[in-house]
């Protein structure tokens, strides 16, 4: 972080408009739009960019991989709600963060990426380290510039910061050219303010339908909620409480959405989906209302869409116009923030009883419950339910959770329960495996008071393992739970599920991942047995620094239940070793 | 189904990408697009026609929107409106058959532009079954198509924007809402 010094130039520089060079305007401006972090990657097309930042009190987080900063700029973003930002190099350096970019984009995440690139006058010429990244990250990104001249550089980065929180957020990507920061002009703070944000014409609340909305709750027998991404991203969860309560409804979750509603809440029905319980899928197939919110009907929830929730009237509050209709044709769209939507839902709802509906999903439950992993008896086995469970249960469940992509991720999702926003940070849209570790850096930059954990599979952490490195170089207090099992262990299931148990290319082999962390001068444990997992845990926790725990579970174990891809909703594959309530789908 | 979309955009580099990147991205062909400058200052006007499933126009229309250069959309859909397309033909010709071409070209009110010894260029503005029509004709006809130049569909609704045409000509509403009736295939005026 800068100096006092540096605190008060950069202050001056936002009220007293002055010359200064384009790499100054870049850091200028950033820090004028309330950026304390940044996380990047020198090289030659960016480095007067980095040369002026010593004048401005920013800290800037060096990665081992272009992916990685935008991953954390991601993850920045998720745990603060605040814009992450990531910056790169021309070339490979700007191709890196592509990923990244994409990741953010599935998930609506408001980052900022900057790129240099060669000087204009070479621009299309092939010239060393020069990439189209404007073309390559045109369809990953809301909008992106590419700036030439320095006076356009503040007023293209407060419209990027603008675009990126505004609406559905989402990525921009600024490439600003090497002439253009070596260049000077008058950085004038106010006057590079972007316009006024344009409202989507489509984004708009008719009375009608909000009336017609009420109608529909008021009549229902069998209503559920569908909690998405959006009450997060909105602040919505008191509107969405006030709804579920008054109503009396059952809210299910997306995974994006866990932590919308608090998990314990009597309500809280859990997640749907693919990998959702049994009760939910049947509670939303048996359904005669669906009130979706800020969720988009995406394809691992809904499975086949044409046996969908058939019985249900469907009301959908969504932000963006485009997402209605398009997965599933919805009967009332309430389009606009969903936070403004149910404060103008609300004084329309009455409270209603909704008690024989709630026991019959209750009911429903059986003993399902009964027959989860969690509550085996500890054969000396140790399942990744297991790990979750412990955690959960040890932390209070109060820790900030990054996950990677794949079973881990789903275990979590089934049983660490989350009660609060931005506790759970997890790549849902594009399912990137190596998210973890890099998101987990930017999470706890975001949230230094907070216990974060990362939690990867084997095949994961090794994608981005690199990172350890700016763990250790950063100082970061991030505990880490590799869940082993020797195996890329989702597509070895669906391997095991749909391709006659052929585990091609899936078996791994990796390194001993405590003395991968020891090379890394951070300490760690092997973990075999559910005893060690909990005095593990423990020792992680106390520890000062980053601790590695390298978590042996089972290793042909599966993710239950499973909605095959392409199935309806309520066609899953049920928990082994219990009578199935549903025939076992097909290959599909 | 044909759905025919009017947007407004920033005249800036780039533009046109990301709104061709869109129907790309949906996997939809663009039949034509025509754009030029509009009556807005720094805003261009595109006309983009495409075959889509009927349920594809909102999603379209609400996608077009997000994009950030994209300042206004319209889809046409069924509503009333004038559409035109100009087409210059070059043809070779004979002197013995220049005046069959020549009477062609009356007949379908067209117009030659350029005559030279061996060939000559026909322009012509109108709907596109009319211009599908003389080309067809031509081929037909013992002279032979050099080159084809067509400019794509451009549309414009009919007695629409009600209001801007009361501001723009500042007289009352009732006055400028009386239909003018114009009909579509009617012959192009002369030029």
């Amino acid at each position: 972080m800068g100096t006092h010094a540096t605190t008060q130039a950069a202050n001056a520089h936002l009220t007293t408009p002055t010359r200064l060079t384009g790499a100054e305007i870049v850091w200028a401006t950033l820090y004028g739009e309330g950026v304390t972090d940044v996380f990047g990657y020198p090289g030659g097309a960016i480095l007067p960019v980095y040369d002026a930042l010593r004048k401005f009190p920013i800290h800037h987080t060096l990665v081992r991989h272009e992916q990685g900063a935008a991953h954390m700029a991601d993850g920045y973003a998720r745990a603060s709600g605040k814009v992450g930002v990531a910056m790169a190099t021309s070339g490979p350096g700007a191709t890196n963060l592509v990923t990244g970019i994409a990741t953010a984009m599935l998930d609506s995440i408001p980052i900022v990426c900057i790129t240099g690139n060669v000087s204009s006058k070479v621009l299309g010429t092939d010239a060393f380290q020069e990439v189209d990244i404007t073309g390559i990250t045109l369809p990953v990104t809301k909008h992106n510039f590419l700036v030439s001249r320095p006076e356009d550089i503040a007023p293209a980065i407060r419209h990027a910061f603008q675009i990126a929180r505004s609406a559905r957020p989402g990525p921009v990507l600024v490439d600003i050219t090497k002439d253009a920061q070596q260049g000077t002009a008058i950085f004038d703070f106010a006057a590079a303010a972007p316009p006024p944000h344009r409202p989507h014409p489509m984004r708009r609340v008719e009375v009608s339908a909000l009336d017609q909305a009420a109608e529909l709750i008021r009549n229902a027998q069998r209503p559920v909620i569908l909690a998405g991404h959006g009450v997060i991203e909105s602040g919505a969860g008191e509107q969405l409480l006030s709804l579920a309560e008054r109503a009396q409804i059952p809210v299910a979750l997306t995974l994006l959405g866990l932590g919308g509603f608090p998990a314990s809440h009597s309500l809280n029905i859990g997640m749907m989906g693919m990998h959702g319980e049994s009760w939910v899928n049947h509670a939303i197939q048996d359904a005669d209302l669906l009130i979706a919110c800020g969720m988009r009907f995406d394809d691992r929830v809904t499975g086949a869409t044409a046996t969908y929730a058939l019985k249900a009237k469907k009301i959908h509050i969504e932000v963006d116009p485009s997402e209605i209709n398009k997965n599933i044709k919805v009967d009332v769209a309430l389009v606009g923030d969903l936070a403004q939507v149910l404060d103008q839902l609300l004084p329309r709802v009455a409270t209603r009883n909704g008690a024989a509906w709630l026991k019959t999903i209750e009911a429903s439950k059986g003993a399902v419950a009964v027959h989860d992993i969690k509550n085996l008896p500890d054969s000396g086995h140790l399942y990744a339910a297991h790990v979750m469970h412990d955690l959960w249960h040890i932390t209070g469940g109060d820790a900030i959770i990054v996950t990677d992509v794949g079973q881990h991720q789903m275990w979590e999702a089934q049983y660490f329960h989350h009660e609060r926003p931005r506790t759970l940070i997890t790549s849902g849209g594009l399912g990137t495996m190596g998210f973890g570790l890099p998101a987990a850096i930017g999470a706890k930059t975001a949230c230094p008071d907070k216990e974060v954990w990362v939690i990867a599979g084997d095949g994961g952490f090794q994608m981005t393992a690199a990172e350890l490195a700016t763990i250790v170089q950063e100082g970061l207090k991030v505990n880490i739970a590799i869940v082993n099992n020797g195996y890329l262990g989702m597509v070895r299931q669906w391997q095991e599920f749909f391709y006659e148990r052929n585990y091609e290319a899936t078996p791994l082999v990796s390194p001993d991942f405590v003395k991968l962390a020891d090379a890394h001068g951070l300490p760690g444990r092997t973990v075999r047995t559910r005893t060690e997992l909990d005095q593990a845990v423990a020792v992680a926790r106390a520890a000062k620094g980053a601790f590695l725990l390298n978590i042996h579970v089972e290793k042909e174990d599966a993710v239950y239940p499973m909605i095959p891809a392409g199935n309806a909703l309520h066609e899953m594959i049920r928990r082994p070793g219990k009578k199935p309530l549903d025939k076992p789908a097909g290959n599909k | 189904m044909l759905h025919t979309f009017i947007a407004y955009v920033d005249d800036k580099p780039g533009v046109l990408t990301r709104v061709a990147s869109l129907f790309r991205r949906l996997n939809i062909n663009i039949t034509s697009l025509t754009v030029g400058r509009s009556e807005r200052d720094g805003l261009s006007r595109m006309t983009i026609v495409c075959e889509a499933s009927a349920e594809a126009g909102h999603r379209i229309r609400a996608s077009l929107f997000k994009l950030e250069n994209v300042v206004d959309v319209d889809d046409i859909a069924q509503a009333p409106n004038v559409t035109r397309e100009l087409a210059l033909i070059k043809v070779a010709v004979t002197k013995e058959l220049r005046s069959q071409i020549f009477e062609l070209v009356e007949v379908f009110r067209a117009r030659i532009v350029d005559l030279t010894a061996e060939s000559l260029m026909i322009e012509m503005t109108g709907v596109e079954s009319k211009i599908e029509g003389l080309i067809e004709i031509l081929r037909a006809s013992d002279c032979c198509i050099l080159e084809l130049c067509r400019s794509g569909k451009m549309t414009m609704r009919r007695s629409h924007h009600v209001s801007s045409v009361v501001r723009a000509m500042s007289v009352p509403a009732n006055e400028s809402e009386e239909p003018r009736p114009v009909d579509e295939d009617a012959p192009a005026l002369p030029q």
